[in-house]
């Protein structure tokens, strides 16, 4: 993949991206996306569903698959004790959240800054995010919402 | 008013609303004249009135709306100029088809209104020139004239005459507004005064344009009916999504109440209980308000058959009467269109398939002429609709000698499947039994996807027959798709709701009866409810989970699904909920367990079990049977024979023996009282027949104690004709393909083998049988069904 190619879908992810921590990364989604912001909630787990699919939450009513985040993108279980974020986002109408480790800032992004994922990133999580933004003494990982919450 | 048809009253409410409509839009015209979109919208609507009240016959009516029509349609072709005058005869002609309308509704007929003076008015407008130059004083006068009688009357009449006036009031009063509000300010004058002229006029203005006699005839004769609201007035239209966001919101107020009723449970706070107390009360009748508005009766569905049953009848020169029970009975109008072809399905098959043709009764002693019921009840918080018809009935042993042909289901599964079960593999796909292919029916395509859409909206089905007798087929509905009472579970620590729909009765074990009524054949676990076997199913094992219920507790959900019953294991029961179904993700879908997902009353999430997919996954064995039975059907029996499970009983000296289970039909337990004796015989009444009944012991020369009160009865059963062997003790189910055999036998006996670490007698079955019943295998021949007499064949679905 040249740096031409990835850096197309960028132009299109530039302006605000809502930012999380997953396992000592910093992952972005489009603020345009991002419905609510929940702490940890009570889930229903799916017997036989995919991995990834961490249970059901009861969102004022509303029945919403949480996807965990960590297990789609091949990282470790997060550690006993700590709960998980809930980010919940609306794709075509329907809502589906994400776990994360913890809730970070609204950043805008400049897509001068734009790389195409490293080539050492792993298959799994190659398929999920969509590039780097370099910012100050971090890299901003663009999450590609609609393939993370597709399992 | 009473006496009128469901048909006039439609059509009064639809013309009352179509009238409103009119007058706002001739009144609109004169502001637009050349709208041709409003000329075509009053055209359609007088053209309307007109075609119905043709084919209800007032003719009067057809008169007025004719001569209108034609004179819209001349306007709206152009040929004519719209002038005010013309405006307003047809704003008369709207004024007479309503006191028309009032007539009709107050007593069934057109009355004495009197129409012809509008139709003269009417062609005259037409031949006039269309530069009419004295619109003002033609319309002015018979509203000053109306306006007068109308007031001299009033204070006149008696109270009765007041209130018929002020109900028959209230709908043009109504309306008064629309037209001021549609055409707001610059109106010429005479429009100005017509414009409410007509609703003043309306309420007596019915014999206005004629005969002011007239009038007194209606208003008087409905004195007494009206009391009751007038029909326009009675009901409204409303939106059907409107009503399904009311549904929504009623289920969500139905959770809320669960999750207060829940908490509040564990206050002490006297007041706030009462006040839940209220709002659960209040709730529940909302709930049931809001879902009586989507009601509708099933006559509704129902009213069309008569003529399909007749048409299909004469087509195959059946006489056929049919007669309907409870058509009032009512339901959901979604879940009415979902059952109104499974239905029209059912009905044209018990005419096709069912009832006999007229020569072919009489032979079998019954009326020539059939008879179709159509029965619809509630039941349970469901509604059960029966096509039940008094024809030949079905025959299990051809339903299952056909599912056997098709390589649908294994001969020895079939032999151990109830008659019941037999006939519920009609509605296997690809199952038809029809020796011909009709232009009705018997393509095999039909009973499967009438239980399809039955199960697409939550529903069960399922067939009794009684061979020359006749078949009634059951459907249950849930009365409404969103919210449905469930039964919920635990398992592994999670809830689970099952739909009550499925459920029929719940086992509860100790732990010390659950180590010897939970049994095991070959693996699989059964319990043996009254007798009969029923297979277990743990949720843990479906799911992929692992129980947390140490105890030795079995709690079973017995659970019907295709017309096969098996127990759901579970760990604990929690209650009945009302539950509202949620959708889930596209991700969950995908599994094919769940149904969707709900919130329970203390807000968690639980998933609602898809019993039809569960019972599918779950007996899994019977399917991946039938598919072997295929490659397998022309292997060798022997070794067949090699993998049967057996059966282990002990029958007294200490000696046991197997009998292949797959003969086996129900384990029942018979008081030794209710033996009785036929020559030198013994038989016991066994569900409404005679049950010859053979001892093992004193067959197979054991001699155990046969003082016991209660005997351990194996019954077999073969073509109909069924046996009793009597045991001593039921021990086991085993899986006889380990077992080492040896030649040793003695009569009675195939040999003997080692099962279960004892030396066990193998059985002959059929010489056992033939000791108690020398009779029983002398007619059919068992495995070729086709031997059964031909007067049980002359069935099919």
């Amino acid at each position: 993949m040249t740096t031409a190619q990835a850096a197309r879908p960028a132009a299109a992810i530039g302006g605000q991206l809502a930012t999380f921590w997953l396992d000592g990364d910093l992952y972005g989604v489009e603020v345009a996306h991002v419905q609510e912001v929940l702490k940890s909630q009570g889930l229903t787990r799916v017997p036989l569903a995919p991995a990834a699919v961490a249970g059901l939450i009861n969102l004022r009513g509303q029945v919403v698959t949480a996807i965990e985040l960590r297990e789609r993108l091949g990282r470790p279980s997060r550690p006993e004790g700590t709960d998980a974020v809930v980010i919940v986002v609306r794709l075509h109408g329907e809502a589906v959240s994400l776990l994360v480790d913890a809730i970070a800032d609204v950043v805008d992004v400049d897509p001068a800054d734009f790389e195409a994922p490293p080539d050492t990133l792993a298959g799994q999580a190659r398929d999920l995010i969509r590039g780097a933004f370099k910012l100050d003494g971090q890299l901003l990982l663009a999450l590609d919402v609609h393939k993370a919450v597709s399992p | 008013m009473d006496g009128l048809d469901d048909i006039v009253e439609e059509f009064l409410v639809e013309s009352h609303e179509n009238l409103d409509q009119l007058d706002a839009d001739l009144v609109a015209l004169e502001q637009e004249p050349d709208s041709r979109e409003r000329l075509s919208s009053i055209f359609r609507t007088i053209h309307t009135i007109k075609g119905t009240s043709g084919f209800l016959a007032f003719h009067r009516l057809e008169e007025v709306t004719h001569v209108g029509e034609n004179m819209l349609s001349r306007l709206r072709d152009g040929a004519l100029e719209l002038t005010p005058q013309r405006t307003s005869v047809l704003l008369q002609m709207v004024d007479t088809v309503r006191s028309l309308l009032a007539s009709i509704e107050a007593n069934g007929g057109e009355g004495s209104v009197d129409v012809s003076a509008v139709v003269a008015g009417i062609s005259a407008a037409m031949e006039d020139a269309p530069a009419e130059p004295a619109p003002a004083p033609v319309p002015a006068e018979p509203v000053a004239a109306a306006k007068a009688p109308a007031r001299k009357r009033a204070p006149k009449k008696a109270a009765a005459t007041k209130a018929a006036e002020a109900t028959a009031d209230t709908a043009p009063a109504a309306e008064v507004p629309a037209p001021a509000a549609e055409v707001p300010a610059p109106r010429p004058a005479p429009v100005a005064e017509s414009a409410p002229e007509p609703e003043a006029a309306a309420p007596d203005g019915d014999a206005v344009p004629a005969a002011p006699d007239g009038d007194a005839v209606p208003a008087a004769e409905s004195g007494t009916g009206q009391t009751r609201r007038a029909v326009a007035d009675s009901t409204i239209r409303v939106d059907v999504d409107l009503l399904d966001e009311l549904m929504l919101l009623v289920g969500e107020l139905v959770l809320t109440r669960n999750q207060i009723v829940q908490y509040v449970g564990r206050s002490t706070d006297t007041d706030l209980v009462r006040a839940s107390q209220r709002l659960n009360l209040i709730a529940s009748e909302l709930q049931e308000g809001v879902m009586k508005t989507r009601m509708q009766p099933i006559d509704h569905i129902w009213s069309k058959l008569p003529r399909v049953v007749r048409d299909l009848g004469l087509q195959l020169e059946k006489s056929i009467r049919l007669e309907m029970e409870g058509r009032d009975t009512e339901l959901d109008k979604t879940l009415l269109e979902a059952v109104k072809d499974p239905l029209t399905h059912l009905v044209r098959n018990s005419v096709d398939h069912g009832i006999e043709d007229a020569d072919a009764r009489v032979r079998a002693g019954k009326p020539a002429e059939g008879v179709l019921t159509l029965r619809a009840r509630h039941e349970s918080g469901q509604v059960v609709v029966e096509v039940a018809d008094d024809g030949a009935g079905i025959d299990p042993a051809r339903i299952g000698a056909k599912a056997v042909e098709r390589g649908l289901v294994t001969a020895e599964a079939l032999a151990r499947m109830s008659p019941q079960d037999i006939l519920q593999m009609v509605f296997l796909p690809g199952f038809s039994t029809a020796a011909k292919v009709t232009n009705v029916s018997g393509r095999g395509v039909g009973m499967d996807v009438v239980k399809t859409n039955i199960e697409s909206i939550g529903g069960t089905i399922e067939v009794e027959s009684v061979p020359g007798r006749g078949t009634c087929t059951r459907l249950r509905i849930p009365l409404t798709l969103a919210i449905v009472p469930a039964l919920t579970v635990e398992c592994a620590g999670d809830r689970y709701a099952i739909p009550q729909i499925s459920l029929q009765e719940l086992v509860s074990l100790d732990a010390e009866k659950a180590a010897n009524a939970v049994e095991e054949v070959g693996g699989a676990p059964v319990y043996r409810l009254r007798g009969e076997l029923l297979p277990l199913v743990r949720l843990t094992d479906v799911l992929g989970l692992t129980s947390d219920r140490h105890d030795g507790h079995v709690v079973i959900a017995v659970l019907r699904s295709e017309g096969r019953r098996f127990g759901l294991v579970v760990d604990r029961v929690i209650n009945t909920e009302e539950i509202v179904v949620k959708a889930v993700g596209g991700q969950l879908k995908a599994i094919g367990l769940y149904s969707g997902a709900t919130v329970l009353g203390d807000g968690t999430v639980a998933l609602i079990l898809d019993v039809q997919a569960l019972a599918r996954r779950a007996l899994r064995t019977e399917t991946s049977e039938r598919q072997e039975s295929r490659t397998a059907a022309l292997q060798a029996a022997a070794t067949d024979a090699e993998r049967q499970r057996m059966l282990l009983a002990a029958i007294g000296g200490g000696r046991r023996v197997a009998i292949p289970l797959d003969t086996v039909t129900r384990l029942e337990q018979v008081r030794t009282e209710s033996v009785e004796r036929v020559g030198n015989r013994e038989v016991v009444q066994y569900r409404g027949a005679i049950l010859p009944i053979v001892r093992l012991d004193r067959h197979l020369g054991a001699f155990g104690d046969s003082e016991r009160e209660v005997l351990e009865v194996i019954v077999y059963t073969d073509h109909g004709r069924s046996v009793a062997i009597v045991v001593e003790e039921i021990l086991d189910i085993v899986d006889g393909e380990a077992a080492v055999r040896s030649d040793i036998d003695d009569m009675g006996l195939l040999g003997s083998a080692v099962l279960g670490d004892k030396v066990t007698e193998l059985l002959d079955v059929r010489a056992a049988i033939l000791a108690a019943d020398p009779a029983f295998y002398s007619a059919p021949v068992p495995g070729t069904p086709d031997g059964v007499p031909a007067s049980l064949l002359e069935v099919s679905l």
